[in-house]
């Protein structure tokens, strides 16, 4: 759809031959200026009135009447059901409800009948007005917002005249030391607020409780893994075995919290990654690198890992490595070990701060 | 009152000299009763209330949208004072054994233990607290409509600036509140929500690790968040809620309300209905039609079923982990950004691609949407009151802007539900993530023409229906065996809806020269108001004038035959220009509409 | 599963005699060793049986002797376990090669012919067996230790409420509800498709009978607070308040406007 250049101009284009220099293009062109007419269609003024049927007609009006009264009658008929359905519906009681299936009873008549309460009430108003109240529209005029002129010179004066009185002007050592413990005061409460929220990290974001040789546990049975258990395709979701003696559980998990799974070894791409594991049996921590989801959807044949929370997906194969996603970071690995008794057990600590990056990370 | 004025003859006398207009006032209330006359009494009250109760509201629809938004916060604060009598805001760990028996025996916590009781021991408990949901979820999708409403009919301009800067601070500050009621259950699906907050606090630069852990009291996930965010979600926001929302309707009552325009509404009037009988029924009925709809879909419709995801626990997570839709848009953000916006430079992180979705976004957004009454004012220079509201198609470019923010906006609120969409449409996530990344930056420029180009057509539509009226359908054959439709004039009411309004014209560069030949020093800023003026306003369609109209009238079809020349020669119009069928005397035959 | 075909993938015409004695002996052992998740005995002509549905079936994709092709994997030690539930929700035989394979409503075989199928791919190589009904039977199970299991395994693909997640590339988690606690278990035992293999070391056969425990009350449970939108969370429910919250509001603020008749 392409501008015609008259429509910018507002100029009156003149016909070509046939119809005369005095006939105006009347689909773009913006005729102004043209002698006798007004400038701009003046305002008709209100159209006039028609009136409703109950305004006419006493029998429609008498109609309307009992349509009111029969809404407010159901919403006094919706109020008694509740009333009685509050008592006499037990609370683990069910139905079926066609189109939801079993629900239960009790909260499904205690919000209807409570929905017919309020709409009866609310829907016999609205028809009330709508029908039987006045439908002439009412004219209030305007009148503008500000302030007449004296009104605000004198507020001006005022507040001068309070300030001269005041000596703000002659006295600066006022004004200024009035200024500064104005400026000043709030920081106490800020202070007391800010000060007192919480502790200061130290190296709480970097250290998890894996700490050499603690064994590696099922989540939530807090039993241990023999590396013969974990079969290929296998996924353990694994806590360290300290956490039983944790004073603050969900804050360990919440840093602890370990993927284990079993690859072919030769799926895997990276050295480092077949080393810090155990014949294939790797361990990742499951706190996504993003902002800290658990990162728990293991595809057993294409070997990703995927957060539900925003879609990150990590490559088992290649160390964990982001191949699609908003996170950046690999998800660090836990290098393990087998125990004496055969137990897969942590052989170090996580190297690296597990969970979102933060700036003091590095 | 009235008692006083029948026994105290004694004192009547001793009033016999005091100002006269003591006595009506008197009499007048004898009638309103005595209750009224009590309070009056004491407050004085009667004349503001008087006048209160004979202000008069315009009629329209879209008005009802703030309604909307107002009475589903008023729900809201009732069912959560009601629920503040039996949930507990604790994050101590428990051992569960009420009637949810998939949980029995589970260690939670306190606030998930006492929001399972409401749901499924305390009589009425569960329609109390899905009212509650329910309304918080209209209440900040009317104040998104709303707010669209105000901004597509231009309610926002002189002397509204104020209330929309009011009002989007609400907007904003609905969205914490919002965020903060949805996490206090503790079960999986908040405290993954809160995980996530976490991980967002930790992105903002140098404080982030400090931010955290004050935020939490410790390390994540502690037991402070919940009493905090309690004190936060019933009393800390709510009071600036009702304060803010206070101001915001004390404007409207003090600026009056915007009209649309229409046959004898002016910029200097307000036409409606008075409140007293009028809009007390039908305002009033309203909050009950509200209340009564929330209560009939919390009655029908599950929401947020707590005792489904279980516990928080940091370990598990369920798939379809999402906020709330209202937060949708900015975990839509964290869905798109690339990772590659995270480096390290310096020994230090800085995490952009969480940052600009989970801490930037937001404040950004509001404070565009906060700012954008100054800028159209800035464009414009125009300093008048308005009081009579545009039609959207009035302003192309506004309503253009609009609609591509609100494109931008969608694309990422729907990317929060990318997840979803990739299971019920059998779609590759991966591929719609892709494309709602390309749609981002293209979505919202193909918006903006569209809607522009959709708003000139139907001002030219508006010019067309003015300029040759109606069709009736009725084909006349003239002498010379050539075929019209005719058409009906608009009568002068209808026409006044298309004609009213006022078109701006792009600003004309002011001379950046001064008269003596120096810089203004302006001249830079008054160049960008220039070009962002024709950029506004450069493409139009003017109302029709009397005169345009006379043209027509008097030359009767014949003028618009000017159009076509004779039969063969080259048509005059462009065809892009010239809405088809506005040449009724060519013989093409148009079935009326 | 392309790895584990490429790895063993047996020589066809001989491998079959072999097979077919070493079923014998397989079945003979199989009924004398008291497995918990040995659910029947099989006889030679169940193999007979089963392996002729397969050919019929199974090995356009699969293979004459379930060696495995370009199109589907080889079924060597997969076991009945995973045939009775592939071929029992309907997921097998799929219509056309795609990213996953879908649960049917419409199961092709009957209950003999899925068992009759196991037993020849079972006598291929040695795979996981049906499970007893004894753990298969949720009502004997505790659904709250299940629920904390399920939570920590599985809702991370499949939802908190089985409701079923997305994967990656078009592949996805299936929703949970209704299915039988013998398949739970199976897809539990043999990890189809993408799913990860929690065998009974893993999760122990009681646990396995919590986790459909748990599943089972969920279906009952569904619609406590009225329908379920699906079970999907808060994007269903923006939905719906968009759409009809906003939509009845919108309806009678119109009809609130209008001039009455």
């Amino acid at each position: 759809m392409n501008e015609h250049g008259t429509e910018h101009g507002g100029q009156v284009q003149p016909g070509t031959e046939g119809y005369g220099s005095s006939a105006v293009r009347l689909d773009q062109g913006h005729v102004q200026g043209t002698g006798g007419l007004p400038e701009r269609f003046e305002d008709p003024g209100f159209p006039p009135h028609i009136h409703r049927a109950a305004d006419l007609d006493e029998a429609a009006a008498k109609r309307a009447e009992k349509q009111v009264a029969a809404l407010f009658g159901l919403s006094i008929l919706g109020t008694l059901v509740f009333i009685v359905a509050y008592f006499a519906i037990p609370m683990d009681a069910s139905a079926y409800i066609p189109g939801i299936g079993d629900a239960n009873l009790s909260n499904v008549v205690l919000g209807v009948s409570l929905a017919f309460g309020l709409l009866g009430i609310g829907v016999g108003a609205v028809h009330w007005a709508k029908t039987l109240m006045p439908d002439e529209e009412v004219v209030e005029e305007r009148h503008p917002l500000r302030s007449s002129d004296e009104a605000r010179s004198g507020f001006v004066k005022t507040m001068m005249t309070g300030g001269t009185e005041a000596q703000l002007a002659r006295r600066p050592l006022i004004k200024y030391s009035l200024g500064g413990a104005l400026g000043l005061f709030a920081l106490p409460v800020v202070l007391q607020v800010v000060g007192s929220l919480g502790p200061l990290p130290k190296d709480g974001l970097s250290k998890t409780m894996w700490k050499k040789g603690d064994r590696l546990v099922r989540d939530p049975e807090h039993t241990p893994i023999r590396a013969t258990d974990v079969t290929i395709g296998s996924v353990f979701h694994v806590l360290p075995e300290s956490i039983k003696d944790s004073t603050h559980v969900l804050e360990d998990k919440a840093k602890a919290a370990v993927l284990l799974m079993r690859l072919e070894p030769e799926a895997i791409k990276v050295a480092k990654e077949r080393d810090w594991g155990h014949e294939g049996i790797v361990a990742y921590s499951k706190i996504c690198t993003h902002v800290g989801c658990p990162v728990g959807l293991y595809e057993q044949q294409t070997h990703h890992l995927l957060c539900p929370c925003h879609q990150s997906t990590f490559d088992v194969t290649q160390d964990c490595k982001v191949i699609f996603g908003p996170a950046k970071r690999p998800l660090p690995q836990l290098k393990i070990t087998v125990d004496a008794e055969g137990y897969l057990v942590a052989d170090a600590p996580f190297r690296e701060a597990v969970g979102p990056s933060f700036w003091e990370r590095g | 009152m009235s008692t006083a004025a029948h026994n105290a003859s004694g004192a009547e006398r001793l009033r016999a000299n005091d100002p006269e207009h003591e006595a009506p006032v008197g009499g007048g209330l004898r009638k309103v009763g005595g209750v009224a006359g009590w309070v009056d009494d004491r407050t004085g009250a009667a004349k503001g209330v008087g006048y209160l109760m004979k202000k008069v509201f315009p009629d329209h629809w879209s008005f009802m949208l703030g309604e909307v938004a107002m009475y589903s916060m008023i729900i809201c604060l009732v069912t959560g004072a009601f629920l503040t009598f039996w949930f507990v805001p604790s994050a101590g760990q428990v051992v569960y054994d009420g009637s949810y028996l998939p949980l029995k025996g589970v260690t939670m916590s306190e606030a998930y233990r006492s929001t399972l009781d409401i749901s499924f021991d305390i009589r009425g408990g569960l329609i109390i607290r899905q009212i509650h949901h329910w309304a918080a979820l209209l209440f900040i999708v009317a104040i998104n409509v709303h707010m669209m409403r105000v901004f597509f009919t231009g309610a926002f301009r002189k002397p509204r600036e104020l209330n929309w800067v009011l009002g989007a601070q609400l907007s904003m500050l609905a969205l914490v509140e919002g965020f903060a009621g949805y996490s206090l259950p503790d079960d999986l699906l908040s405290g993954t929500g809160l995980r996530a907050a976490e991980g967002f606090m930790r992105s903002v630069p140098v404080v982030g690790s400090y931010l955290s852990y004050f935020v939490f009291n410790g390390p994540f996930p502690g037991e402070s968040i919940i009493p905090r965010l309690y004190a936060v979600h019933v009393l800390l926001l709510p009071a600036i809620l009702v304060g803010l929302f206070t101001a915001h309707i004390v404007l409207v009552a003090v600026q009056k309300h915007t009209q649309y325009p229409g046959p004898g509404r002016t910029n200097d009037n307000v036409v409606g209905f008075p409140v007293m009988p009028v809009y007390a029924a039908k305002a009033g009925g309203f909050f009950f039609i509200v209340f009564g709809v929330v209560a009939l879909m919390s009655a029908l419709v599950t929401i947020n079923p707590i005792w489904a995801y279980g516990p928080y626990d940091p370990s598990p997570v369920t798939a379809g982990s999402q906020p709330d839709w209202y937060m949708g848009f900015a975990d839509g953000a964290l869905r798109l950004l690339p990772g590659f916006l995270e480096f390290t430079a310096f020994g230090f992180t800085f995490s952009f691609n969480v940052m600009i979705g989970a801490i930037l976004l937001i404040p950004i957004m509001y404070g565009l949407i906060t700012l954008y009454p100054f800028l159209e004012e800035w464009v414009t220079g125009d300093k008048r009151e308005h009081h009579l509201l545009d039609r959207p198609r009035n302003n192309p470019t506004r309503t253009g802007i609009g609609m591509a923010g609100i494109a931008s906006y969608c694309v990422l609120m729907f990317a929060a539900g990318n997840d979803i969409m990739a299971i019920k449409l059998h779609l590759s996530i991966n591929d719609i993530t892709n494309m709602l990344r390309l749609l981002f930056f293209v979505a919202p420029p193909v918006v903006f023409w569209v809607t522009k180009r959709i708003c000139l057509s139907l001002q030219r539509r508006d010019r067309d229906l003015v300029l040759h009226g109606r069709e009736t359908g009725r084909i006349v054959r003239t002498a010379e065996g050539r075929f019209y439709e005719q058409h009906e004039p608009l009568d002068p009411y209808t026409r006044w809806h298309l004609v009213q309004h006022e078109q701006h014209r792009p600003l004309e560069l002011e001379s950046g020269v001064d008269e003596n030949g120096v810089a203004a020093p302006n001249a830079r800023s008054q160049r960008l108001r220039a070009k962002l003026s024709r950029f506004y306003f450069n493409d139009r369609v003017e109302p029709v004038t009397p005169a345009e109209l006379e043209a027509a009238h008097h030359d009767g079809h014949h003028v618009e035959a000017i159009e076509h020349q004779e039969p063969g020669g080259a048509p005059l119009v462009e065809v892009g220009s010239a809405p088809a069928g506005e040449n009724p005397d060519t013989t093409e035959q148009r079935p009326g509409h | 599963m392309n790895a584990l075909a490429a790895r063993r993938r047996h020589p066809a015409a001989i491998a079959l005699l072999i097979l077919v004695g070493l079923l014998v002996t397989g079945a003979a052992y199989a009924a004398l060793a008291p497995k918990p998740a040995q659910a029947s005995t099989v006889s030679a002509d169940q193999v007979q049986q089963g392996k002729k549905l397969f050919q019929a079936n199974c090995s356009t994709c699969h293979g004459l002797q379930a060696e495995g092709s370009k199109d589907g994997p080889s079924l060597a030690g997969v076991g009945a376990a995973s045939v009775d539930f592939q071929v029992g929700t309907g997921r097998m035989p799929m219509t056309r090669p795609d990213v996953q394979a879908p649960r049917k409503e419409k199961v092709v075989f009957s209950e003999e012919e899925i068992a009759a199928m196991g037993a020849y791919v079972a006598s291929l190589a040695p795979g996981p067996a049906v499970p007893d009904q004894e753990f298969t039977d949720g009502s004997k199970g505790d659904p709250a230790k299940g629920g904390e299991l399920f939570r920590v395994n599985c809702a991370m693909c499949h939802n908190a409420s089985g409701a079923g997640g997305a994967l990656t590339r078009g592949k996805y988690a299936p929703s949970l509800h209704n299915v039988s606690g013998k398949h739970i278990y199976e897809a539990m035992l043999t990890g189809p498709q993408s799913m990860p293999v929690f065998n009974d070391n893993n999760i122990t056969p009681e646990s396995k009978r919590d986790i459909v425990a748990f599943l089972h009350s969920v279906d009952k449970q569904q619609n406590v607070g009225g329908m379920a939108l699906g079970r999907l969370g808060p994007v269903s429910e923006g939905l719906f308040i968009w759409v009809f919250g906003l939509g009845i509001m919108i309806g009678f603020a119109v009809w609130l406007g209008q001039k009455s008749a």
